[in-house]
């Protein structure tokens, strides 16, 4: 689904990721763990088109395509979808609204017509419930006044409604009290599926106790340094990410 | 003549590139103002005596008045000697044939507002033989009004039918010395709208200026009037969300609104006038004066104004609150983009005892657009427990445009309580970029977050026209991110 190559990405002259490879295969989870300014947020922006970084080298394929040819929204529609790690608030638009309006966007790059209005907000509001999501959220701004847990749940939200193909979830985990992470893990399990693949980004192993992957990859100083299975987290919550330099060093 | 003058020049009595013909018909004046010219208008409106007086003190008293310079917008002097003050409303022969002679632009414009097609041919004044729905439902509206009292009408008709009402009402709020313009369009306004609803009675519908038929001829000097008698309610829209071409340059219209004991007016504009190039060449200069006079205890007035056209707006949709616990209330979105200008803002005057007013005004700046709010909320004397609240919130698009604020606030009475919020923002990277990656495009996203901001005052507008409101704010912005 996802091949990563050899991707070196600048911000201001300073070369933030220094040939990055990987690849995702379709149904699959991987987490990208690693310490804070390792390069993972970036990768996470690099991957759903934001500006204000410089591809140096390197290429990334979306199902066969180049992704630096598409825009913002062209991913959007192909099924990219990024979780923020902060959530941006719009103040004045409701909930509603925008995943109507999103949703919509999506449909219509695929050649569907317009969801109706009644059908929408009922599976809107059995998504809700999954999530444990009071309806009122529906007619409030978007994320504006919202808690920490409760803009999570919202990009949880969006998520399932807008059914992306590939799910990248941007420290979703920092700022959530134990509930609200079952809450948000379950969201996700719930969206696993033969056809979907995810990338958690996260500085703690504590979301894979929810999340199972099937990978786990380490990024240190804009590198993929170790790659394996969940066993790998487990190690790296027991001897910390100096434990990576070390091995970086020896 | 001057540059100033030739681009005067260029909008008045010139044929149109898009095939608005303007031959200067036989019953034209020429150029040109002095009382006889005064005189003459009068009396092909057969106007009763105490009229043209009236249009007569306006003139003299205006050839002694300056012209005023304390606005934040620039535009070329204006001569003039060197406009026709009356014209014969057209016949339809002059317009268009069909559709396809109409501006390509204007009729793309008017498809993504959803304007059915007879619709756009009576905007676009294309000339037909069909008869236009919008006529069939004025006039069943005409016998619902006539059967609830209520005088809906041009001004001139209400002069030959009414000139009691008029006798008793005009200039009572916006007196026919009270500004330059205000003075100007006393003297020589061409026609206007006058509605009247009497004691108790609750307007069965909104009155549209959209829906009076003959209402297409006003000109540029438009005066209105509304009277709402004791206990009466009514909703009144005016303009149309889309766009309007017109000849005249200067638009120099004045709203008078009364509003009497426990009555209540709701005033809504939509203002889309022809803004000019995105060079800001051409468009339309809208200098209005429109005033409410809360005249007896518990009256109430509300003003919504959305302003998206005109090269220039200059207005301050006012209140005065002289009866006790009236409440006076203005809701304003104001876009300038490409280099169009507006210093608009309002004034709230508390004379009577527990008045309250509020303020909520939103200014967009786009492309070179120059945004202006100005407002005074004055409180007197013996205004006991006056309350007033105020909220200007500029949102700025692009490093080329601007934001003012001139807020005045006077009071004279201890008791006052005011409260002012201003803020000023711009459309963050983060909210467009979160918006995109959701797959909403940047045009889409831009609108919306600008809707969102609108919010507060779109909700007071009536429900259809909202809606419009929120289509033109996406298209006045086309073009302006990327």
């Amino acid at each position: 689904m996802l091949k990563v190559e050899n991707l070196h990405v600048s911000v201001d002259g300073k070369e933030i990721l220094k040939g990055i490879n990987l690849e995702i295969g379709t149904g699959e989870v991987h987490a990208i763990m690693g310490p804070n300014g390792s390069g993972k947020s970036t990768l996470s922006y690099i991957l759903s088109g934001r500006e204000g970084y410089d591809i140096t080298e390197g290429r990334v394929l979306f199902n066969g395509q180049d992704l630096f040819e598409m825009s913002v929204e062209e991913r959007a529609w192909a099924g990219v979808f990024l979780a923020f790690q902060y959530p941006v608030e719009v103040p004045g638009v409701s909930n509603i609204y925008f995943l109507k309006a999103a949703l919509n966007g999506i449909r219509k790059f695929q050649g569907l017509a317009e969801l109706d209005a009644m059908d929408f907000i009922s599976m809107v509001k059995g998504k809700m419930k999954d999530l444990d999501m009071d309806e009122k959220f529906l007619y409030r701004a978007v994320n504006e006044g919202f808690s920490g847990g409760e803009k999570k749940r919202n990009e949880i939200l969006q998520m399932s409604v807008l059914e992306p193909t590939l799910c990248l979830l941007d420290e979703t985990d920092s700022g959530l009290d134990i509930d609200a992470l079952q809450v948000v893990a379950e969201g996700v399990n719930r969206l696993r599926d033969p056809k979907r693949s995810f990338v958690l980004i996260t500085h703690y192993q504590r979301l894979l106790d929810y999340i199972k992957p099937d990978y786990v990859h380490v990024l240190a100083h804009g590198k993929v340094v170790k790659s394996g299975g969940p066993e790998l987290a487990l190690e790296l919550e027991e001897q910390g990410y100096a434990w990576v330099d070390e091995k970086l060093a020896s | 003549m001057s540059a100033s003058n030739e681009n005067l020049k260029n909008m008045i009595g010139q044929e149109y590139k898009d095939g608005f013909v303007t031959d200067i018909e036989s019953n034209s004046f020429l150029p040109g103002l002095n009382e006889g010219v005064i005189r003459a208008l009068s009396a092909i409106k057969e106007e009763p005596e105490f009229l043209l007086e009236w249009r007569l003190e306006a003139y003299r008293h205006w050839l002694t008045m300056e012209h005023p310079e304390w606005s934040f917008v620039e535009f070329p002097k204006i001569d003039f000697q060197d406009i026709s003050y009356y014209s014969a409303p057209k016949s339809m022969e002059d317009g268009p044939k069909s559709l396809d002679e109409v501006d390509p632009e204007l009729i793309s414009t008017y498809n993504k507002l959803g304007i059915p097609l007879e619709e756009q041919m009576r905007l676009a004044g294309v000339a037909v033989d069909a008869v236009f729905d919008s006529v069939s439902v004025a006039t069943t509206f005409k016998d619902k009004l006539a059967e609830a009292g209520v005088i809906f009408c041009s001004f001139s008709e209400a002069v030959k039918e009414h000139p009691e009402l008029i006798k008793q009402y005009l200039g009572t709020v916006v007196s026919q010395f009270d500004n330059f313009y205000a003075a100007l369009n006393a003297a020589v306004f061409s026609d206007g709208s006058f509605v009247y609803i009497p004691k108790g009675v609750r307007c069965p519908m909104e009155l549209s200026t959209y829906f009076r038929i003959n209402a297409a001829n006003t000109g540029q000097f438009e005066r209105t009037l509304i009277i709402a008698d004791e206990g009466s309610h009514v909703s009144y829209l005016e303009g149309c969300t889309a766009p309007m071409r017109d000849e005249n340059q200067l638009h120099a219209a004045v709203v008078e609104l009364v509003i009497l004991k426990d009555a209540e007016i709701k005033y809504s504009t939509v203002q889309n006038w022809y803004p000019g190039d995105e060079n800001g060449l051409g468009g339309i200069y809208n200098f209005v004066t429109k005033r409410a006079d809360c005249r007896e205890d518990n009256a109430k007035v509300s003003w919504t104004q959305v302003e998206t056209g005109s090269a220039i707006t200059w207005k301050y949709p006012s209140v005065v609150l002289k009866g006790d616990n009236s409440v006076g209330e203005f809701y304003s979105v104001a876009l300038t983009n490409n280099y169009q200008q507006a210093d608009t803002g309002t004034k709230m005057m508390h004379v009577g005892k527990n008045t309250s007013s509020t303020i909520i005004s939103k200014g967009i700046s786009a492309g070179h657009g120059q945004n202006t709010y100005r407002g005074l909320v004055k409180i007197g004397r013996n205004a006991e427990n006056a309350r007033n609240y105020t909220q200007c919130d500029s949102l700025l698009m692009g490093d080329q445009c601007g934001a003012h604020t001139f807020p005045y606030i006077e009071t004279k009475h201890p008791s006052a309580t005011i409260e002012h919020e201003a803020s000023t923002s711009k459309i963050s990277e983060d909210q467009l970029f979160y918006c995109m990656q959701r797959g909403i495009s940047a045009e889409d996203a831009v609108s919306m977050i600008v809707n969102g901001f609108c919010k507060e005052v779109f909700k007071e507008l009536p429900m259809e026209f909202a809606v419009e409101a929120q289509a033109l704010l996406g298209i006045s912005l086309e073009g302006s991110v990327g």
